[in-house]
């Protein structure tokens, strides 16, 4: 269960959000919104623990995410902004290095399911460089194939560049992962669609 | 822990063999920086075999600076840093990793290719083992100590001339030991006093530098 208690945060001189507060219990899903510069971001980055909030409190099942420390991390999962991909790895040996960092060893026979299942079929072996923007974010997010065992994703903007096709592919594996009684933090400017029992909206800018 | 080291190092080699260009242009810049100066002081063995150190090392110090950009600064871009920082291990483990391949990529290469490019120099052949030596113990160095610099200058435009603003003045010490060294074995004398301090740097630098790397890359990343 994750716990935001009074979270608030400044960017230089502003104020960028401040006394958010929501809790995200298992098969929970919260789309937070808001404008261009409102603190969407930043809000994820700080559920990370990348970025220190300025005042409040981020617990996961009960504790600081601080007094976690290394092992909050092995229970999350977070897809910036960017990709992180490596644009001289193919699709493949990418995949294959952030499982092995996120220390969750997968076998080329899932990364390549996980591709196949975003649609890259045929595509595993080729450099990043050579992918379009729609297939880079496909790539990126074929990683939550193999993060299943993670509870908590934390997904910023996961539709961005992707087609009608690839969006549907996105919402059925967050779909199971929340029926597995995961949960999902995203941003997102167009409608997230996901089935789900509890989903909550949380608007920054309001 | 020691496996998430690994992958890190085997990560790093492999992004740099699929860009060898970067890997050769840190080596040539050693080579030709090396080698200008024999052609711009004239043939004096004399004359050469006394810079010779202090030559070799400043090439040695300015061709690892060259490097240090591409250490954090394209992970940072495609969001690879991010992730790296999210491995469910130490920040100061990563950065070890991230030093040891830095240094396998462009420090060992330079320690192998440097009593070559000594000869120029007329150096006695004792001393070419000494350089080596100096070389083999203080390029880590190099590595640990840009590392805090690449790190502080994450994202920042204009970041290489920032880093080398940063770093020289604290490669000085490597540099006084490392050349010193050098220069001791060529006029006969023992240069295991400077050797010995080179190690101790080493070791210091390996304890201090990770730790220096991961808080200033928290900073830059908050």
């Amino acid at each position: 269960m994750l716990e935001i208690i009074g979270l608030g945060c400044v960017r230089g001189e502003r104020r960028l959000f401040g006394n958010v507060s929501f809790t995200l219990e298992p098969g929970g899903l919260i789309w937070i919104q808001g404008g261009n510069g409102s603190g969407k971001t930043t809000l994820l980055r700080t559920l990370c623990g990348l970025t220190q909030a300025m005042a409040g409190e981020v617990r996961w099942r009960g504790e600081p995410i601080r007094a976690w420390g290394e092992d909050y991390r092995r229970e999350l999962t977070y897809i910036g902004h960017a990709n992180g991909l490596k644009e001289e790895l193919s699709a493949r040996e990418n995949l294959l290095v952030a499982a092995r960092l996120a220390s969750q060893p997968a076998s080329r026979v899932e990364v390549d399911g996980a591709l196949q299942d975003m649609g890259l079929a045929g595509r595993e072996h080729l450099p990043v460089k050579f992918l379009s923007q729609g297939q880079r974010r496909r790539a990126a997010l074929a990683r939550l194939k193999l993060a299943q065992p993670r509870p908590l994703w934390l997904l910023d903007e996961p539709f961005n560049a992707l087609d009608a096709h690839a969006v549907a592919g996105v919402r059925k594996i967050m779909e199971g992962h929340l029926a597995r009684g995961g949960m999902i933090a995203l941003t997102s400017h167009q409608d997230v669609g996901v089935q789900a029992t509890d989903t909550q909206t949380l608007r920054l800018d309001a | 822990m020691m496996r998430t080291l690994g992958h890190i190092v085997t990560r790093d080699v492999l992004l740099a063999m699929r860009r060898r260009a970067d890997v050769a242009t840190t080596l040539f810049f050693f080579v030709i920086v090396a080698s200008l100066f024999p052609l711009g002081v004239g043939p004096e063995p004399k004359l050469l075999r006394a810079m010779a150190p202090g030559i070799l090392w400043v090439a040695a110090l300015l061709a690892s600076m060259l490097s240090l950009g591409r250490l954090f600064d394209a992970d940072y871009a495609d969001g690879s840093l991010e992730q790296l920082m999210l491995a469910p291990e130490p920040l100061a483990m990563v950065v070890i990793g991230k030093v040891m391949a830095h240094w396998l990529i462009s420090g060992l290469p330079l320690v192998l290719i440097a009593p070559v490019i000594a000869l120029q120099f007329d150096l006695p052949t004792g001393s070419l083992g000494t350089l080596f030596l100096a070389l083999l113990l203080g390029t880590p160095l190099l590595s640990l100590i840009g590392a805090i610099g690449a790190a502080l200058t994450v994202g920042v435009r204009g970041g290489g001339v920032l880093v080398s603003l940063l770093v020289l003045p604290l490669y000085v010490p490597v540099l006084v030991f490392g050349a010193g060294a050098v220069d001791a074995s060529t006029t006969g004398m023992d240069a295991s006093g400077h050797l010995s301090i080179l190690g101790a740097l080493l070791l210091l630098g390996m304890v201090l530098a990770p730790w220096a790397t991961a808080a200033a890359l928290r900073i830059s990343l908050e």
